[in-house]
């Protein structure tokens, strides 16, 4: 089995970011690290940050500074990474031109060392005891901007240091309520340098943050001030932005996944994927579905059915659109955009016929085209008629600022606007078959006119010079695309979506209008129809079938993606104060203005709260119910904290006992998420479990854990029940628990089997009985044949259900260390432990007798486990590798889908033909040699650092073909005996087989 | 048959890699020694990739920065404090014995 490797979504957390001018003299961005992606973001008008650019690096980046070389108005970003061949790889603390913290003896100490530009060389200047407890080095400006040396955080204190100087100490204020033997930990620092003064910003790891403030007499500091400023979650990486904004890099958002289920549990057009994510109050169920969320800003019905919509601005610069133009059969309303939208009758536009196109000319005069003629309303209101000769009707419009293309059955007419403002006659030319589509691209910048008109017969061709093509033609659009964006050199796109629900990319040559290079991709049932719309300021493609794509440019590569959103009629581009891109479209009788947020995400996301860190996910298998175990380590339980308690008797009324959980009061879980929970000791837990209905994403029932108990493991189990003789089964929810479970070493006071039985449908829980069992924390349950199966510790149990609590059958105790995951598949067992990889194990009924039969020589230290059938497994493990194992061969194809601990998501494709894996295989092995990656390390030995990568093709190296040179992009091509454009079909083929 | 240059270069590399990788060890290390190199290795590895500590944290209920400087910390003293080298601690049996016999 060869597989395929691609990241769908790319991992959302941030580890460390750096603010600077990277770009331009004055632009305000920040450059960040998402483990393996390095991004520039920078905030725009709206105060949302945007992605400049992002790219891989295929290495770990463990550290970012800006660096600017003297006199020079821009920024360099240094990038310490594990190449070996960067700055970096050291694992202490550096700033600009000292370093320190030795960790090799007992007593910490603070060294200087100086940078001899000249010598490009360090020296050591000095170096002094530091406080044990020191964590992390602020450099304090020196020289005209302040008194220089260094700020030491140290775990309570803040301490200012400098050569020859006494050390002056801070003492970090503390939360109330924390544990007296707790300390106050720095773990991220912004400093902000302004002409009079300049401060520093530290977050503690509770997410405290405190403005320290150093007050100096010349050279001499007198007094260092930490004074609380603001709490939000605690931030791998803090920057104050020259604009005042403060960027934070949190350290969980939403982002971790923890597990996550892919099901269609509401019978949807694509499986949905189920997801934990979050931590602590920030936790979250999330439901993930493939496409751009989209946000409906206005719906308002409309009498009768209409058939088109279109936009329109006043004038060529406005930026906003003036009026919304909507077609009847038999007639046309029209809407100003103000305030509000309303219906207008002075805009010139004929209301009596339908129309078939809108457009703004040049001259700022406005074009209507309806069957009858062309109605050109001048900027002075005076109005040109142009009528079609005879009994003829137009049937058909095309337009930009210059040029009016028509079609009248079969005739194409076309018109100019010349210097006078006035529309001519300029071409008619007759196409032998009747006209399905027409389409004329804007006039590219510097150009008198679009040299192109593409139209599309119902002879099931597309004439640009005439082409065949597979069926008739319903749409047409021209984009420009390409590496240079809008440029004069970017590429002309000819996309025609066909009555069949295809859509064919071709692109159109620049001089001599020959389409080449066609791509074709099933968008759904129905014809689509194709509208220009704007997408980050650049015109992108709405294509509307049975459900709408957006197509659009996405960092030089064009990727259509669809909308999480009914099905369309007909939509037009729209701009206006409150939604400057956005698009008008009809559906079902009513009018819709919609939004697309976050262009560029994969998946669009619904969220509801959770308690506590969620551990497992189950789904019901009859009721179509989600199951959801919540625990939290060193957490105080709901019914325990006082701090809710005062605050529900101060509002008044409420018993403490009514209290139904945080998550369902908006507003104090909004409070708690900035600030975090109050600390309970290690050994304390607070867990409940929750049943999530998955069509409203509320929860139906919620229960809380006693005991000091937290939950390790859930699994839903059909098991026989004891009273039944005739075999019945019942399907239980049973929950593996550990009572006072601490870390370093792992162990607890006592463990437990929880059983629930399920009521009401699958929205209620009641506890059966509950059985303490012996060997250590119930890492995994599984349910076999009827019963139970259980990790204890490292003892493998068979349980069956009894009237007061669970009899343990049979138990096997050789396992190495800690059972991590089971799974059952008809009498084979296969237990993943903790550090020793996969174990398949065999119950033989007769001698009621657990056994090995087989297990992996490599030390796997296993998370998570797939079964993927019989003989094989895919295994994840804690240093992020993903491993398939197999006894023997045969295996069916299946895409893997995986999660990981920073929030991304990517899938694992097996190549279903051996022409594929070696064409990957050595695209692969060019891309290495010809663009190796960014920081330079070595790509084999990145994929490679605890295990070899075998059999498996790292796609997004071979996404990044389109990224390099042109001429290295030919000779790659040249070697795998393909043309660049057949390559780029490839890998944009494998990419929508996943997808 | 190996010859004289092929084990003096084979002793060089080891001596090379002695240089350049602080664990690789040699013939006569001891236990403790060994024991050590794993875990401060181990350590190095968890705080040098984010997503380990990310994992770590996540388990613990701390922030990533409280499980950083923790890792750190512990690399100082991983294994606990050192034993007393082998002949020392005969000196100190044949100590206690002569105590005894007194």
């Amino acid at each position: 089995m060869h597989l395929y490797h691609l990241t769908l979504s790319r991992p959302s957390g941030v580890q460390t970011a750096c603010y600077g001018n990277f770009s331009g003299p004055k632009a305000q961005e920040v450059v960040v690290s998402r483990g393996k992606v390095l991004e520039l973001l920078r905030p725009n008008e709206m105060g949302k940050l945007v992605t400049v650019v992002s790219t891989e690096v295929f290495g770990c980046i463990r550290a970012l500074a800006p660096f600017r070389i003297t006199g020079a108005s821009t920024d360099y970003v240094i990038v310490g990474s594990d190449s070996g061949k960067g700055l970096g790889r050291s694992s202490t603390e550096w700033s600009l031109d000292w370093t320190g913290e030795a960790a090799s003896v007992a007593q910490k100490q603070l060294t200087f060392y100086e940078l001899d530009l000249g010598l490009n060389h360090v020296v050591r200047k000095w170096s002094d005891p530091v406080d044990n407890g020191a964590n992390m080095l602020i450099p304090v400006p020196g020289g005209a901007d302040g008194p220089g040396g260094v700020l030491v955080c140290a775990e309570n204190f803040i301490i200012y240091k400098n050569q020859d100087h006494e050390e002056v100490r801070a003492v970090i204020p503390r939360r109330n309520d924390l544990p007296g033997d707790r300390g106050v930990l720095i773990v991220s620092y912004a400093s902000h340098k302004k002409k009079a003064y300049s401060f520093f910003l530290v977050q503690s790891e509770y997410g405290d943050i405190y403005k320290v403030t150093l007050e100096a007499q010349q050279e001499t500091v007198t007094a260092v001030k930490v004074k609380y400023f603001d709490t939000v979650p605690p931030c791998a990486s803090i920057a104050v932005l020259k604009t005042g904004f403060l960027f934070a890099a949190s350290e969980y958002g939403n982002h971790a996944l923890y597990q996550f289920i892919v099901a269609n549990l509401l019978g949807e057009e694509i499986p949905q994927i189920y997801a934990l994510t979050g931590r602590g109050p920030r936790s979250a169920l999330a439901v993930l579905r493939p496409g751009l969320a989209v946000t409906e800003l206005a719906a308002s019905p409309l009498p009768g059915n209409p058939t088109a919509v279109f936009t329109v601005k006043h004038a060529m610069g406005d930026e906003f659109d003036a009026y919304i133009v909507v077609s009847f059969t038999n007639a046309t309303l029209v809407f100003a955009i103000g305030e509000e939208v309303k219906e207008t009758n002075d805009s010139g536009f004929l209301g009596t016929v339908p129309t078939l196109h809108t457009q703004l000319l040049a001259d700022n005069s406005l074009l209507q085209v309806h069957p009858g003629g062309l109605r050109h309303i001048r900027p002075d209101r005076r109005i040109n008629e142009w009528k079609v000769p005879g009994r003829r009707q137009i049937t058909r419009a095309t337009t930009n600022e210059h040029q009016v293309a028509i079609a009248l059955g079969g005739d194409v007419i076309y018109f100019e606007l010349d210097p006078m403002g006035q529309l001519l006659e300029a071409e008619k030319k007759e196409m032998g078959d009747d006209v399905a589509c027409l389409d004329i691209a804007p006039v590219p910048e510097g150009r008198a006119r679009c040299r192109f008109l593409a139209v599309g017969c119902y002879d099931s061709t597309v004439r640009v010079l005439g082409r065949a093509l597979p069926a008739i033609p319903e749409s047409l659009l021209m984009l420009y695309g390409g590496a240079d964006e809008g440029g004069p050199d970017s590429g002309l796109f000819l996309q025609v979506a066909l009555q069949n629900g295809v859509l064919m990319r071709t692109e159109v040559d620049r001089i001599s209008g020959q389409l080449t290079d066609p791509r074709s991709r099933f968008l759904g049932t129905r014809p689509p129809r194709l509208f220009p719309v704007s997408v980050r300021a650049h015109r992108s493609m709405l294509a509307l079938s049975s459900r709408p794509w957006l197509g659009f440019s996405d960092h030089g590569r064009f990727s259509i993606i669809p909308l999480s959103y009914e099905a369309l009629d007909y939509a037009a581009g729209f701009a206006s104060d409150q939604c400057p891109e956005g698009f008008v479209a009809v559906s079902k009788g009513s009018l819709r203005i919609l939004a697309v947020e976050n262009v560029g995400e994969t998946f669009n996301q619904q969220v509801t709260r959770l308690r506590y860190t969620p551990r497992r996910l189950a789904i019901h298998p009859t009721h179509n119910t989600l199951f959801v175990a919540e625990a939290d380590h060193a957490a105080i339980p709901l019914a325990e904290r006082e701090d809710v308690k005062e605050r529900l008797q101060a509002e008044g009324g409420m018993e403490s006992d009514a209290v139904q959980g945080i998550e369902f009061d908006e507003d104090m879980a909004a409070l708690e998420e900035q600030f975090g929970t109050p600390r309970g000791q290690p050994g304390q837990w607070a867990a409940c479990l929750r049943i999530v209905d998955p069509a409203t994403l509320s929860t139906a029932f919620v229960v809380e854990l006693d005991n000091n108990e937290g939950i390790q493991s859930m699994c839903l189990a059909p098991l026989a029940s004891p009273s039944a003789t005739n075999g019945a089964v019942e399907t239980m929810l049973v929950v593996g628990t550990a009572s006072g479970l601490r870390y370093y070493p792992t162990e607890c006071d006592a463990a437990y089997l929880r059983v629930y039985r399920i009521l009401d449908a699958g929205r209620r829980l009641e506890l059966l009985h509950k059985t303490q069992v012996d060997g250590g924390p119930v890492g995994a349950l599984c349910a076999f044949k009827s019963r139970l199966l259980a990790g204890c510790g490292s003892i493998l149990r068979l349980y069956e259900l009894g009237k007061k609590k669970m009899l343990r059958k049979c138990e096997y105790k050789q396992l190495p260390h800690y059972i991590a995951s089971l799974n059952a598949c008809g009498s084979r067992i296969y237990v993943g432990d903790s550090q020793e990889s996969v174990h398949f194990m065999k119950y033989k009924k007769a001698d009621n007798h657990l056994y090995i039969f087989a297990d992996d020589a490599s030390p796997r230290y296993v998370t998570s486990v797939l079964p993927l059938d019989y003989d094989t497994m895919a295994v994840a493990d804690k240093f992020g590798n993903v491993g398939v194992l197999r006894l023997p061969p045969d295996v069916s194809a299946q895409v893997i889908v995986y999660g990981t601990a920073m929030g991304g998501i990517g899938a694992f494709y097996p190549f279903s033909s051996r022409e594929d894996a070696d064409f990957f295989t050595h695209l692969e092995m060019h891309m290495r040699q010809e663009h190796p990656p960014l920081c330079g390390r070595d790509h084999m030995a990145f994929r490679s650092a605890y295990w070899p990568v075998k059999d498996c093709v790292d796609g997004d190296l071979c996404a990044q073909y389109p990224s390099a040179l042109g001429a290295k992009q030919r000779s790659m091509a040249e070697e795998l005996d393909r043309t660049p454009g057949e390559v780029l079909k490839k890998l944009e083929d494998i990419r929508n087989k996943i997808l | 048959m190996a010859t004289l240059s092929d084990r003096m270069s084979i002793n060089t590399q080891i001596e090379h890699l002695q240089s350049k990788y602080v664990g690789t060890g040699h013939p006569d290390i001891s236990r403790f020694e060994w024991a050590l190199n794993i875990h401060r290795d181990s350590y190095a590895s968890y705080i040098g990739h984010h997503p380990m500590l990310a994992y770590f944290s996540t388990v613990e209920n701390e922030s990533i920065g409280r499980v950083k400087y923790d890792f750190l910390q512990k690399m100082l003293l991983p294994c606990g404090i050192p034993p007393k080298p082998q002949d020392a601690e005969e000196e100190e049996e044949e100590e206690m014995e002569d105590q005894g016999k007194k």
